[in-house]
């Protein structure tokens, strides 16, 4: 039986774990460290509705202060762990103070990738946390130009609303289109034309080689083809790794992330949840995911884990994107190694649903601007339904 | 017990209707939630609880 939880991470993944430890009957003590002074908040709205300004940051905060009291935790914010002695039970936190535990779970989330260059210069970005956005908003009020570095989630989110509010963008990635790696090159192709058919100067297939200043001032993006892009707010939108140097010397197997088993589990005692993980998978393998929803799921199954439960995590992940007024949601696994099938309406009506496949079986499925459809198709991800007959023509009648 | 969405959080995940299709449904056009029972049955409690817990959007809120 636990009688003292530390949970380092007070984001969405920290805070569901600490919730579900209560609800899970853990009357013990309760620890939650987090590096960023704010109570916790909700990440996705940062890059769409916090940044374009349609929502301020109290509409983002993930719980009233009445349900973070009954939680009954010590609070530690704005107070980043700078290390885990896994022998003797202990965090060791920046200012040097030792917090021990007999159960710990890590949700310390990711950091942004920076560039080896620019990053000192006025008027270039990353997008990470509350505190960001708040800057890239201001940034975007009085900027004429954005250069956006990278055309994932981030940069691809961030392009929408920039146009939106009237800036010159130019996004720029060395991949042929955006969002390859997460969605392949046929959707990927039509995300291209999405974004240049709203303004966006798209240049894809180049890479960054410095970023230009005047006067301590970004001035713009010189590119590996020569080429020159003016800018006076650069974002910066090249991935995330994992947040775990912290964990350098804990002993605790660090790949991409905390290596935990399909339980969630690093070390006894010690479980990992939200972007920071990577779990094996039972169906599908070593697994690290960066969505919102799996936030959540996970650190939901590792909280009851840590409490004894012996409860395989494998799940069917879910993210969204929304770019302009197009809302893409996938289901289970997508990316460029896979098969892309469109079983449902048609690109140019806007609107369509398509299965992703491994040749053998479905591993996921995506919807563009038909929401229902993702969720009738999951079930097809879930079942791993043979391919061949996933998309025959019968399966494009997905009821509803 | 009382189910409270908040639709314009709604991004239509359709996570709700997954675990508890009693209470929750989709539009058709858009994919927002709608509620179906405001005040769910006793059988359907604890499926709500669990679409305000996963909700990837905090459109859901539940008193008990």
């Amino acid at each position: 039986m636990l009688s003292r939880v530390v949970v380092v991470g007070a984001s969405a993944a920290g805070l569901t774990a600490a919730e579900a430890l209560r609800r899970e009957g853990f009357t013990g003590e309760l620890t939650i460290i987090g590096d960023e002074v704010h109570s916790p908040y909700d990440r996705p709205p940062l890059s769409k509705q916090i940044l374009r300004g349609a929502w301020e940051p109290d509409r983002i905060v993930l719980r009233p202060d009445a349900l973070l009291a009954d939680l009954k935790a010590s609070w530690m914010l704005g107070t980043p762990a700078a290390g885990l002695d896994p022998i003797g039970r202990k965090v060791v936190l920046a200012d040097g103070r030792e917090i021990g535990y007999d159960g710990l779970v890590i949700a310390t989330g990711a950091t942004p990738r920076r560039l080896p260059f620019g990053h000192d210069l006025a008027g270039v970005h990353l997008l990470r946390t509350l505190d960001d956005t708040l800057a890239l908003r201001d940034g975007l009020r009085s900027a004429r130009s954005m250069a956006i570095v990278g055309a994932g989630f981030l940069g691809a989110e961030v392009a929408a609303v920039g146009r939106e509010s009237g800036l010159e963008v130019t996004m720029i990635d060395p991949l042929p289109a955006p969002m390859i790696r997460q969605f392949g090159a046929e959707l990927g192709g039509l995300l291209a034309q999405l974004h240049q058919s709203r303004g966006v100067n798209l240049r894809c297939g180049v890479g960054v080689s410095a970023l230009t200043g005047e006067g301590g001032r970004v001035a713009g993006v010189e590119l590996s083809d020569g080429s020159h892009v003016t800018a006076d707010l650069v974002l910066v939108a090249i991935g995330a790794t994992p947040a775990t140097s912290w964990l350098a010397t804990s002993g605790l197997r660090l790949g991409d992330g905390v290596e935990c088993d399909q339980y969630c589990a690093a070390a006894p005692g010690i479980v990992a949840a939200g972007d920071v993980a990577s779990w094996h998978h039972p169906r599908i393998g070593r697994r690290r995911l960066e969505h919102r929803m799996n936030a959540t799921e996970q650190a939901t199954i590792a909280a009851k884990n840590l409490l004894g439960a012996k409860i395989p995590f494998a799940p069917v992940s879910y993210f969204w994107t929304d770019q302009y007024d197009v809302k893409l949601q996938v289901y289970g696994r997508s990316g460029d190694d896979l098969d892309f099938h469109i079983v449902a309406g048609d690109p140019t009506e806007g609107r369509f649903a398509a299965l992703y496949g491994d040749g053998h079986h479905v591993t996921g499925a995506m919807a563009w601007n038909l929401p229902r459809h993702a969720r009738l198709l999951r079930a097809h991800v879930a079942n791993q339904i043979p391919w061949k007959e996933a998309v025959a023509p019968i399966s494009t009648n997905v009821g509803g | 017990m009382k189910v409270v969405l908040d639709q314009d959080r709604c991004i239509g995940s359709g996570q709700c209707v997954l675990s508890s299709p009693e209470v929750f449904d989709q539009r058709d056009d858009d994919g927002i939630a709608v509620l179906l029972a405001e005040q769910p049955p006793a059988d359907a409690e604890e499926g709500a609880r669990e679409a305000a817990r996963i909700c990837p959007a905090l459109a859901i809120t539940v008193a008990e």
